[in-house]
């Protein structure tokens, strides 16, 4: 492990530092809107290192332009437009999971909705319980 | 013609029938669309099985762009038999789920349901026919999403469903992030995304870092999605609260096509020489099956809500098929492929059983049960029949499971393991006991009147039962499947 | 990158909603420019999109029907600490033996990726080669990510509940007495839609394509509804249309597909399309991406219908 090693694989740790936050924000934080919020920074890093692994160094968008260029990878690109989208997906329904959750429990904090659920349970058997 | 192309039309039949089910708005015609897609999709898996068995590997190139720069769809006999169990349950729930749903979900959302279910049915095959890494990614994604939806639908019933719902959609999220990282990594180092392709080139890298750490984050979002232990929280929640037949749908397709996707990349992508692959069966997976085996059935035990006992009584049967795994042999991987049917048909049953008790009782808690034997005979006898399945008693096929699983474990040298086995199995009678005794030995609640469930129900639950008894007596075309699977993962000779 | 680095920081320790959610739109933009400057343009714009745009949308209104603020965390987190610390180790270790950043003779850049660079010219005839394999070679893929985006809606349709019912009069109160607001809106709206086309169509030839323009038109509606109300945009567009056009681009992207097993070639070869392989690629690109624009408009319209219908009058005094 030379210099020239951890220049270049510095960009990766970067990311990675960047993907842990949003991991962390995701499984520390009782709010669920903030898990989300988490769940996507998360997301978006992991995008980062996909793409960082197609830039060839002197290269340019992958657009043909008539002229011979060096051009980056453009797998990594369709594979991570398609990443964003299931990302924005995942993100419509788990806000939506939280307005119904808000309308049902009337908070949004993780652990004050266990203990309305564990209040429910320890008083009558499961299956019919009516917010 | 169509023959040539009937892997496409695999997936294309139930995936283009879930927007043309945008255009109607009442349930029942949309639920007649639903069970028509099925029953073709059904009649589409069982060719290819046979197909495959015929021939071999079967190959279909998208956009006729040939592989690895397209995308290949590739069947053998390990995601045919799989495509067969999950089409085979996906028809037979939609019979069970017109009165069950029915009951469950408001009369607006119905014919959207079926929607959602088409296309968590869709994902599901999808995962399981193609051979491509990153469209494992995609249609994994559409069955989690349909998913989440689906078991949120039960919040009507308990509104439990939608917190269940949301912790899934977080943790099965990190689980497919986890995946596409490590099948990012793997793509960095082999420069291709095909599956059979990529098994091809990682011998050839040698031992190196980066793929052993591809390895562990696929293993890892996997065992997410398959709720493998200590991955398995959100299991026991989502079906408990789920609408029933939504559980029964899940119970007996989702984490087969999880442990699906386990074995292909474990065998088939990095393979039984892969460096760490030996260590991890053994010294990793070994003992959190065993943990699984133990601990769930344990815990089920103790639950007061029949749902929740046989989610935490499923997580127990999943680590019998990851405890076939470690095994690394054919007769474990037999064993795994074998129980991946054979609890399809356990579990999907006994959830049957219990949706119609729901539909009578409005609940499904041991309590109110009781004395259920004389009111509801044809169900409980069901649910009878469907526990000694689990348990493993001879003549069900729980005992066929049991019985390759045992001698896996013999074979191994592992004789520990096989007692292990047998006393898990016997945790199974404690609990399959308790819901007995309170049908049919205690006296139902004063004036209570239940009714016999409908034959809508009674009839896709008496099928699955049928189906255990005789696949139980005769299992001989399972278990040549399943073994000739075994066979082409490990890549012996048959 | 650091900036980056230090808006999630910021984001984990804040516990005002509404600075979170910017922060994360910021985020997002930073990360949009980032990939700019990593040759990736397509995704650098639907990334800005999606993350920047859409996804504060949402953020936004789920903030607007839920609270404003996180509460105190009661418990030490030690244990997701160590967790993700022992993820991030696993990773970097994983980093030890990757190719270095920018290295041309990475195994990814041989093998796959020089047929696409070097063909695409020949066999597709689009100067767009992430279009070329997004819209071709990996066309099943996209399929999915519609279905998807699809799936996405329906789910929120079901969850929040149809809004083709009639709203019972409780919406968010209009900004039209807003003079500034409306005059820049009417004059934005035109040139945002047509913006949208562009991209729709320009696709091939440069940034662009299907999902980028879905966003974009979806973005007119939404300015549109957010300042004249939710009623005046449902009269313009109702929800019966929207739920139309949700499975209509489905429909179209899998019913290309079937047209080409008619002709005896498999699922989603563009080649039969037309009088030569190449117009036959134009045509199935063009009508895919068409398909995927259309689902994804609609998806973004009616998830933010569906979200905002639940939002109870706020009066300007509130804000």
């Amino acid at each position: 492990m030379n210099w020239n090693d951890v220049l270049g694989l510095f960009n990766y740790w970067m990311v990675i530092i960047l993907m842990m936050m949003g991991l962390y924000i995701v499984v520390s934080r009782g709010n669920l809107v903030k898990k989300i919020v988490g769940l996507n920074i998360f997301q978006t890093s992991v995008f980062l290192l996909y793409i960082s692994m197609g830039k060839v160094s002197g290269g340019t968008a992958p657009i043909l332009t008539g002229k011979p260029e060096v051009f980056s990878n453009p797998l990594p690109h369709v594979l991570i437009l398609t990443a964003i989208v299931v990302g924005i997906a995942t993100t419509a329904l788990g806000l939506a999971l939280v307005v119904r959750i808000k309308q049902s429990y009337d908070t949004i904090e993780e652990d004050e909705i266990q203990k309305a659920d564990e209040e429910m349970e320890f008083g009558k058997p499961s299956g019919d319980s009516k917010p | 013609m169509i023959s040539a192309h009937l892997p496409i039309l695999q997936i294309v039949v139930p995936l283009l029938a879930a927007p043309i089910s945008v255009f109607f708005r009442r349930a029942a015609i949309v639920w007649y669309l639903t069970l028509i897609v099925s029953i073709i999709t059904l009649a589409i898996s069982i060719t290819l099985l046979a197909q495959t068995l015929d021939q071999g590997v079967i190959s279909y190139a998208l956009g006729n762009w040939a592989a690895p720069f397209g995308i290949e769809y590739r069947i053998d006999a390990v995601n045919a038999f799989v495509l067969v169990i999950i089409s085979a349950i996906g028809t037979i729930v939609l019979p069970y789920a017109r009165v069950s749903v029915a009951n469950e979900i408001e009369p607006h959302n119905q014919s959207l349901f079926y929607t959602c279910y088409l296309l968590c049915f869709t994902g599901l095959l999808g995962m399981v026919i193609t051979g491509d890494a990153f469209n494992i990614f995609v249609f994994l994604e559409i069955s989690s999403l349909s998913t989440y939806v689906l078991v949120a639908l039960g919040a009507k019933q308990d509104r439990r469903a939608l917190t269940a719902s949301y912790n899934y959609l977080v943790m099965g999220t990190i689980g497919a992030t986890f995946f596409v990282i490590g099948v990012g990594l793997l793509y960095m180092m082999t420069g291709t995304l095909n599956m059979a392709d990529l098994a091809q080139k990682i011998p050839a890298i040698g031992s190196n870092r980066t793929v052993v750490v591809a390895f562990a984050f696929i293993v890892t979002g996997l065992g997410l999605k398959l709720a493998m232990f200590p991955l398995h929280l959100w299991l026991p929640n989502a079906y408990a609260y789920a609408p029933s037949a939504v559980t029964v749908f899940l119970a007996a397709t989702a984490t087969k096509a999880a442990a699906y996707l386990l074995l292909r990349f474990l065998f088939t992508v990095f393979g039984a020489d892969f460096p760490i692959l030996g260590p991890t069966l053994t010294y990793l997976l070994m003992p959190l099956a065993i943990i699984a085996m133990f601990a769930a059935s344990t815990v089920a035990i103790f639950q007061v809500d029949i749902k929740r006992m046989l989610a935490y009584s499923s997580l127990g049967q999943l680590g019998y098929m990851v405890l076939g795994i470690s095994f690394a042999s054919v007769a474990g991987l037999t064993a795994t492929i074998i129980h991946l049917f054979n609890h399809a048909l356990m579990k999907g049953a006994l959830f049957m059983a219990l949706g119609a008790i729901v539909l009578r009782l409005g609940t499904a808690s041991i309590d109110s049960m009781r004395g259920l034997g004389r009111q509801m005979p044809w169900t409980m006898a069901a649910f009878v029949v469907g526990g000694l399945s689990l348990i493993g008693v001879p003549l069900t096929v729980g005992f066929i499971s049991k019985w390759y699983l045992i001698v896996a474990a013999l074979e191994a040298g592992y004789w520990p393991i096989a007692v292990a086995i047998v006393a898990s199995s016997l945790l199974a009678v404690i609990y399959i006991w308790r819901v007995v005794e309170a049908a049919y030995f205690e006296e139902a609640p004063e004036g209570s009147n239940v009714e016999e469930a409908p034959l809508s129900m009674l009839i896709p639950t008496w099928t699955l039962i049928g189906a255990n008894v005789y696949f139980g007596i005769d299992a001989s075309l399972t278990t040549s499947v399943a073994g000739q699977a075994a066979r082409i993962l490990l890549k012996v000779g048959s | 990158m650091l900036f980056l680095g230090l808006t999630a920081f910021a984001i984990l320790r804040l516990r005002a909603l509404f600075a979170v959610v910017m922060l994360s739109s910021v985020y997002s933009l930073v990360s949009a420019a980032l990939l700019v400057h990593l040759d990736a343009v397509d995704v650098a714009f639907t990334e800005a999109a999606v993350g920047a745009g859409i996804s504060t949308v949402l953020m936004l209104a789920t903030l607007a029907l839920t609270t404003r603020h996180e509460k105190e965390p009661t418990h030490t987190s030690l244990l997701p600490l160590v967790v993700v610390f022992l993820t991030g180790i696993a990773l970097v270790y994983g980093t030890l033996d990757m190719p270095r950043f920018g290295d041309p003779s990475a195994p990814i850049h041989h093998h796959v990726a020089p047929k696409y660079i070097n063909d695409t010219g020949s066999e597709i005839g689009m100067p767009n080669i992430v279009t070329a394999i997004l819209a071709s070679y990996r066309g099943f893929d996209t399929l999915g990510e519609v279905t998807v985006i699809f799936t996405a809606g329906i789910g929120v349709l079901l969850l929040i509940g149809a809004f083709i019912r009639e709203p019972d009069g409780n919406t968010i109160q209009t900004m039209e007495h807003h003079l500034v607001l409306r005059l820049v809106t009417k004059l934005l709206i035109g040139p945002i839609l047509l913006f949208a086309l562009y991209v729709q169509f320009h696709g091939d030839y440069g940034p662009g394509g299907g999902f980028q323009a879905g966003v974009i038109f979806a973005a007119a509606f939404i300015i549109y509804a957010l300042v004249f109300g939710l009623e005046t945009a449902r009269r313009v567009v109702p929800g019966r249309v929207i739920r139309i056009m949700l499975a209509a681009g489905v429909l179209l992207y899998g019913g290309v597909g079937v047209i080409s097993l008619f002709f005896g070639q498999n699922y989603l070869n563009y080649s039969v399309l037309g009088s030569t392989a190449v117009a036959g690629q134009h045509l199935g690109i063009l009508l895919v991406e068409f398909g995927v624009g259309m689902t994804v408009a609609a998806v973004m319209v009616s998830t933010y219908y569906v979200f905002s219908g639940q939002i109870p009058p706020i009066s300007d005094e509130e804000w």
